[in-house]
């Protein structure tokens, strides 16, 4: 098993962008609820990027003001896009990320490159969950010359495996007709896999690597229903 | 819209161009308008058993490569009305069919005719494989024997995945079992496989059973197709299979060995 933490990982992630032409406290609020109340939902805790890409260059907006009324309608702004130069202290000062301008070659970020970073918070989102595979359920014949594999789960076959077809499965293989082609259970090596079927005419089974040939299965539970286990490093058919 | 259907089987020999005849034949009897395509190119049989060998001009490789209309190669059966046959090339190999060739064809025939038929050569490879693509219904001819049931078996599976129906993820082609050279005296006697070992191997709905019969051998050779002869019960169980394939539900004949009278147990004839 791997021990590492975490891992790093770019990715595209879209997001709202509120684009800044000008200020002006009271129309800005009035549009900004017009805006929210056409879909409420839609702007729940929504991340949000205020771009200053569009604003004119005399216009000095008061950053805290601005981002307390996006958080009065439940936004929730991320960062601060195409800071001009003389508004970079202002915009620090928020906290918030300072992202460069999209398709611009100079940045203002480089041209002070002593002062400190924007802090970056890496916050896990997605918790890790342990989720099982669905099966996979197969409804027609497996004919002859067909190979079915369900990865990293079950294998339900409601229909018969004909001679000659493979049907296998990582965990368990549950075969609602009769088997007569072969049938191999926990396939990487999981011995606790079972194989059921309701008619037993297999050329093989196999459990995690141990199998048994169609000659000695006609000496247990031959064309009868059948629960085939392991038991040490034997295969064990049971009456089902 | 015309149907396809295609007569398959994946072992040779078990009498799919004799099925292909018989039921093209009697669909067209019945007043359908019915072409049979060899699909066997470079071992053309068909046009032997439907007697018309002497009349092939132009075959279905010559309008695939557009060097002939498909009026020029399409032969009118001379016995029955509503009937034409479109052969196979014997001078080429089975590559000689594309896809999209066999697609341009078969579309121009789906125009004018109500069933056509397609004759699936042996094996599993292009040619049977070209055979069952287009396919809305397959009848898979088997004998009452292991081999040829487990070749119908891996027949069925490529109608599963590489048919026209498969690949769309249409509805599935309507597969029929065909069981031909029937033989229940041997079934008795435990020496073929009964028709219902073969329906639980196979477990799609039987079709017919075709006894097996001298008239077979007969029809073959003279290039008359069995179905014509109503005397026979070869013919007859053809013939119950065509209205079946109609929609017709009618009892399965030809299944039990007849009883010997008195005088044939004690002469020891069959």
């Amino acid at each position: 098993m791997n021990d590492a933490c975490f891992q790093l990982k770019g990715s595209a992630v879209s997001i709202i962008v509120l684009e800044l032409y000008q200020f002006s406290d009271a129309s800005f609020t009035e549009q900004l609820r017009d805006k929210v109340q056409q879909a409420p939902q839609f702007f729940q805790q929504s991340p949000v990027v205020i771009s200053l890409e569009k604003m004119p260059a005399d216009h000095s907006p008061d950053f805290v003001a601005r981002l307390e009324i996006c958080r009065t309608f439940h936004l929730q702004p991320l960062a601060l896009r195409a800071v001009p130069v003389h508004l970079l202290d202002a915009a620090r000062e928020t906290g918030l990320a300072i992202i460069p301008a999209t398709g611009r070659s100079s940045t203002p970020l480089e041209t002070e490159r002593d002062a400190p970073q924007a802090e970056v918070i890496v916050k896990k989102v997605v918790e890790e969950k342990q989720v099982r595979k669905p099966s996979k359920v197969i409804t027609r014949p497996v004919r002859s010359g067909q190979q079915v594999y369900a990865e990293g789960g079950d294998l339900i076959v409601l229909s018969q495996v004909s001679e000659g077809a493979e049907v296998l499965a990582d965990g368990d293989i549950h075969i609602y007709g009769t088997l007569r082609g072969r049938a191999l259970a926990g396939v990487k090596g999981d011995t606790d896999a079972n194989i059921f079927c309701h008619t037993l005419s297999a050329e093989l089974v196999a459990i995690a690597g141990n199998f048994i040939l169609s000659d000695a299965l006609r000496k247990q539970r031959w064309q009868q229903s059948a629960h085939i286990h392991l038991d040490g490093d034997s295969l064990h058919v049971a009456e089902l | 819209m015309a149907k396809i259907i295609v007569v398959t089987s994946g072992k040779g020999g078990v009498g799919k161009t004799t099925t292909s005849a018989a039921i093209g034949t009697g669909l067209a009897l019945s007043g359908f308008k019915t072409v049979v395509i060899d699909f066997d190119v470079g071992l053309r049989n068909l046009d032997l058993i439907m007697g018309c060998e002497r009349r092939v001009v132009y075959d279905f490789v010559n309008v695939i490569k557009q060097e002939a209309t498909l009026n020029q190669a399409l032969i009118k059966d001379k016995r029955t009305d509503n009937l034409f046959i479109l052969p196979a090339s014997q001078t080429r190999d089975k590559d000689a069919l594309t896809q999209e060739g066999v697609g341009i064809v078969l579309d121009e025939l789906a125009e004018t005719f109500d069933y056509i038929i397609c004759d699936s050569p042996a094996g599993i490879e292009k040619g049977a494989q070209m055979a069952l693509y287009f396919a809305d219904v397959a009848i898979v001819t088997t004998n009452p024997e292991v081999s040829s049931v487990r070749d119908s078996d891996r027949i069925l599976g490529i109608l599963q995945s590489k048919s026209r129906r498969a690949e769309k993820a249409d509805e599935p082609v309507q597969e029929h079992l065909l069981l031909t050279r029937y033989n229940p005296a041997r079934v008795d006697a435990g020496e073929m496989l009964s028709v219902s070992d073969v329906e639980d191997i196979l477990a799609i709905p039987l079709l017919g059973v075709i006894p097996e019969s001298e008239a077979v051998l007969k029809a073959s050779n003279s290039g008359t197709p069995v179905i014509l002869d109503n005397a026979s019960d070869a013919g007859q169980a053809y013939d119950d299979a065509v209205q079946r394939l109609l929609g017709k539900e009618l009892e399965h004949r030809f299944l039990h060995a007849p009883k010997k009278g008195f005088f044939q147990r004690f002469l020891g004839g069959k």
